[in-house]
């Protein structure tokens, strides 16, 4: 899939909603995390790095890219560059989640917690973005990633 | 109106010719059919052309639900890919070589999963395919399937889908709009196969798909080969021309080559291989109009990379026609915008491999690979049965305006294509059916693929292919372009309720199908 813009943003909160969401619940469960804190709290962490790596994926990284993208004759974006992503964006959250985000008392997530979550949950999206997407969405790639 | 272009049957010969009466009147009636004696096969949808742009309609028509029996396509060919075949081996990619196209861009497999280099590290037990896929274009060049894979792909879908039961052999010979809906497609079927001249389908809806109407020559090779009949030294890439390798590889010799895009590349590499592996000592002249000495476009945003002479491209348009940036932007852009549009991304291109880098960087090293631009002025025979290329050269390279060169052979590979005008049906289409031209001077579709002007009551014309670049998808002659233009027609289709519809839950189960070798369910026509 050769992406538009709109088609990025839509891919990506496609793929966070239908892998990223059950992912999460998963991961809250039975990752690492500070043992016997509540699992409320462990669950209040991990879906704001989600929905940091949604919203501020959509509204700054995905931009972007694309601006990145126009510097390209073939308008295209090689599947190293979306795997690749996956560090800035990681450190980005890692650095909001610690700045702006959730500081339950007592504590209930560690760094471990964040990266089980995050690296698996990246190289899934990844995974499926680059082919079995195409069967879930038969027309996603024949319109720049988008699903509407 | 009555022309006098068609013999009218001559007394004697068999029944269910054409008559002028029907070669002149545009709308057919059903009464016209039947006065002149043509049988007539009723099927809701026809393709004519029978090549991949067939193959992957009926394809897609097949796994959205539709009935073998509902689609008929009229074809000459034995096989969809007998002409890509020819023309592929003519231009030096045997089976074993890799084509132009991208590992998903698959006309076998609609969802493009799992990918040819997916189905190659599977085959090969290697990871190199998969690993040259992650890192393209960056840290290699793009990956590309072998032409025997894409074939023996294409022959196991056609089975699962029971395509050959869909075929009816046979010359297409007019498409007419029918009076009341659809169309009527006249066939000449083979000799002996049919107790008439002609057979006509009448179909509510017609798709054409011929291919490229022909190939032309450059019109100074073209004069030469009429004025002197020699049809040995001067030759063109798309038509069978071993005996060129085979003299060269015998004894020392000159090859003027002509073109810059992926055909000369691969001549070249032939060429080069042949020195390399079979003792060849030929000199090669490479002979460019136009010299790209590096990246080139009218801004930062638009450059394309160069050197040597080619202009750089990994597919025969910037990858993003096919889904991306460029495809959203063509499809909002109309007249002169499109043709502008058009200009920027077009021009002759050739990917960039790094085998064909190093091989001709050795050739100009060694002295035995040269390149020259400027216009040609005239193609003469010369000398001790040589051919000579008079040039006028561009002025960079010296003062010197004018060279002869003499050669052994010319190998000319610009690919010229006719005007579809040439092409007989769709010359018809152009003159009795409403049909138009686009920007480019080619058959003008709209964006569903439906061909504008041609609409018959319910009926609908559509037509894919190179036949239709200049619309508002360019990458129109390429196995995703097909496809794409497939799936556009299709979901026409359905909006028409012709074909049932198509969302992710039978996506997933006709791949599970398709992944199984399961033919296609029908649950519709």
């Amino acid at each position: 899939m050769v992406p538009t813009l709109s088609g990025r943003i839509q891919t990506r909160l496609f793929l966070l909603a239908v892998i990223g969401i059950p992912w999460t619940a998963l991961i809250s469960v039975v990752g690492p995390h500070v043992s016997g804190a509540p699992l409320h709290l462990v669950f209040e962490t991990t879906y704001w790095v989600l929905a940091e790596v949604a919203i501020v994926g959509s509204v700054l990284w995905e931009p972007l890219y694309h601006a990145l993208m126009q510097f390209r004759w073939e308008k295209d974006w090689p599947i190293m560059f979306s795997l690749l992503q996956g560090v800035p964006e990681g450190i980005l959250a890692y650095v909001l989640l610690h700045a702006i985000g959730p500081s339950p008392h007592p504590a209930a997530v560690t760094t471990a917690t964040f990266l089980a979550q995050f690296i698996p949950l990246w190289f899934m999206v990844w995974l499926v973005a680059i082919g079995p997407m195409r069967v879930i969405v038969p027309r996603w790639r024949y319109r720049g990633g988008r699903i509407a | 109106m009555v022309e006098g272009v068609e013999t009218p049957p001559r007394h004697g010969a068999m029944p269910g010719e054409l008559t002028p009466e029907l070669i002149g009147t545009d709308v057919w009636s059903d009464e016209l059919v039947a006065a002149a004696g043509i049988p007539v096969v009723d099927v809701p949808i026809v393709t004519c052309g029978g090549g991949i742009g067939s193959f992957v309609l009926v394809d897609f028509l097949r796994v959205w639900g539709l009935s073998p029996a509902s689609v008929r396509v009229l074809t000459v060919l034995e096989y969809p890919w007998q002409t890509y075949e020819y023309l592929t081996r003519c231009s030096q990619i045997p089976e074993g070589e890799r084509l132009r196209s991208d590992s998903s861009s698959m006309p076998n497999n609609l969802w493009g999963f799992p990918s040819y280099a997916l189905q190659e590290t599977w085959e090969d037990k290697s990871l190199a395919s998969l690993w040259n896929v992650f890192s393209e274009p960056i840290f290699c060049d793009y990956w590309t399937p072998r032409a025997g894979m894409v074939f023996r792909g294409l022959r196991k879908e056609a089975d699962r889908i029971g395509y050959w039961d869909t075929v009816v052999k046979g010359q297409v010979r007019m498409i007419r709009r029918r009076h009341d809906g659809g169309y009527f497609t006249i066939l000449t079927p083979p000799a002996g196969t049919a107790p008439t001249h002609r057979v006509a389908f009448r179909s509510r809806v017609v798709h054409v798909a011929f291919g490229y109407p022909g190939l032309k020559f450059l019109p100074d090779l073209q004069e030469y080969r009429e004025k002197y009949k020699d049809h040995e030294r001067v030759v063109n890439a798309y038509e069978p021309h071993e005996h060129v390798y085979a003299e060269l590889q015998r004894r020392s010799g000159v090859v003027v080559v002509r073109g810059g895009g992926i055909v000369a590349s691969r001549v070249l590499q032939r060429l080069i291989d042949d020195r390399d592996h079979h003792g060849a000592k030929t000199t090669i002249i490479h002979l460019f109009r136009t010299y790209v000495s590096g990246a080139h476009g009218p801004n930062w945003f638009n450059r394309r990379r160069g050197g040597n002479g080619w202009a750089y491209q990994g597919f025969n348009y910037p990858k993003s026609v096919w889904g991306g940036e460029l495809w959203a932007r063509f499809r909002k852009l109309e007249g002169d915008d499109r043709l502008q549009l058009y200009k920027v991304i077009g021009g002759t291109n050739t990917p960039r491999r790094r085998n064909w880098m190093h091989q001709q960087e050795r050739g100009r090293r060694e002295g035995w690979y040269r390149t020259l631009t400027g216009e040609v002025l005239e193609v003469m025979p010369g000398a001790d049965d040589k051919v000579v290329t008079a040039i006028h050269l561009a002025s960079q390279q010296g003062d010197a305006a004018n060279l002869q060169v003499a050669a052994d052979f010319i190998i000319d590979c610009t690919g010229l294509e006719a005007d579809i005008g040439e092409h007989r049906v769709l010359a018809d289409l152009l003159q009795h059916s409403g049909a138009g031209r686009n920007v480019l001077g080619r058959l003008d579709v709209e964006r569903t693929f439906e061909v504008r002007g041609t609409r018959s009551g319910a009926g609908r014309m559509y037509a894919s292919g190179a036949a239709t670049l200049g619309g508002y998808f360019p990458g129109v002659d390429t196995f995703l372009g097909l496809q794409l233009a497939a799936r556009e027609i299709t979901d026409d289709l359905a909006g028409m309720g012709m074909v049932p519809t198509f969302g992710s839950a039978r996506s997933f189960r006709e791949w599970w199908r398709w992944a199984r070798g399961v033919p296609p369910a029908v649950t519709g026509g």
